[in-house]
């Protein structure tokens, strides 16, 4: 694809992921707030797809956009009667906030913008190449250097402890 | 051509307005909601940093990969929790939560 192309998109996904991220922690409704979160991951599938990770990006879609959003908007369905309240008196919280992340942001665009990446225009960027998807499911499935079957067994189990704990935190006594 | 530094601006100022949003918000699962960006903006730097130097490896591909399926579950149960806290105290504004015993 045309660079000048894939920068003006990237800019609009990007400018877009932090738009909607501000809308998401900012308004009152928290059925918005979910729904902002979704388009937001649908912006991240988008920049996985530019990092030539497909795989991660149907992963990121199916997982976050057909998993977690909709535990969330069935929480929130379970849990608010009306929107929330604004509360006074937490200009301070406010205030505090402000302060954390503006250090945060300086301190770390900061180090972002000083430091010279000498691999930053990596000549395997250029084009589409899709990673086969039998390269990862080789690596998902072995046990060797770089391989990952321990961790995915590790997670299968942090899974089953987490269907128990739900079912054992939320039953009804 | 895309350099690596936009990825890292834009998750960055990403993973800072989650944390603003962790800060300021009073609603749990608004909470929750700010959280799931942080992880997010973390997510997209493994998969970044993994593209642009080892582009032949996928270390950072499973790390985000395990990201996500661990955030899932982490999102499961802070859920339940919180459902469960509704049961109990009626709302779930952070400021009645005080008592979680019993």
């Amino acid at each position: 694809m045309n660079p000048i192309i894939n920068l003006i998109i990237f800019a609009l996904l990007g400018v877009a992921m932090l738009a909607l991220s501000v809308m998401a922690i900012t308004t009152k409704s928290l059925l918005r707030s979910a729904t902002y979160l979704l388009f937001v991951l649908l912006c991240t599938a988008g920049f996985y797809l530019f990092l030539n990770y497909h795989f991660l990006a149907a992963v990121q879609v199916s997982v976050y956009a057909g998993g977690v959003v909709i535990l969330f908007v069935f929480a929130i369905f379970l849990t608010t009667d009306k929107d929330e309240a604004r509360i006074k008196g937490d200009i301070r919280r406010y205030i505090y906030g402000a302060t954390t992340i503006l250090a945060g942001i300086v301190l770390t665009a900061f180090i972002i913008l000083k430091r010279e990446y000498l691999y930053s225009d990596n000549k395997s960027m250029l084009g589409d190449k899709e990673i086969p998807i039998q390269q990862i499911g080789q690596a998902l499935m072995g046990t060797d250097k770089y391989q990952y079957l321990l961790p995915f067994e590790i997670l299968s189990i942090l899974l089953l402890a987490c269907i128990i704990g739900g079912l054992l935190i939320a039953r009804k006594k | 051509m895309i350099r690596i530094e936009y990825y890292l601006i834009v998750s960055t100022l990403m993973f800072f307005i989650g944390i603003f949003g962790f800060i300021t918000r009073k609603n749990m699962i608004a909470i929750l909601i700010s959280l799931e960006l942080v992880l997010n903006a973390v997510e997209i730097n493994f998969a970044a940093f993994n593209r642009y130097l080892f582009p032949e490896r996928l270390e950072g591909m499973f790390f985000t990969l395990f990201g996500i399926a661990i955030t899932a579950a982490e999102t499961a149960v802070a859920l339940a929790i919180i459902i469960n806290a509704y049961r109990s105290i009626g709302n779930i504004n952070i400021n009645n939560l005080t008592k979680m015993r019993g």
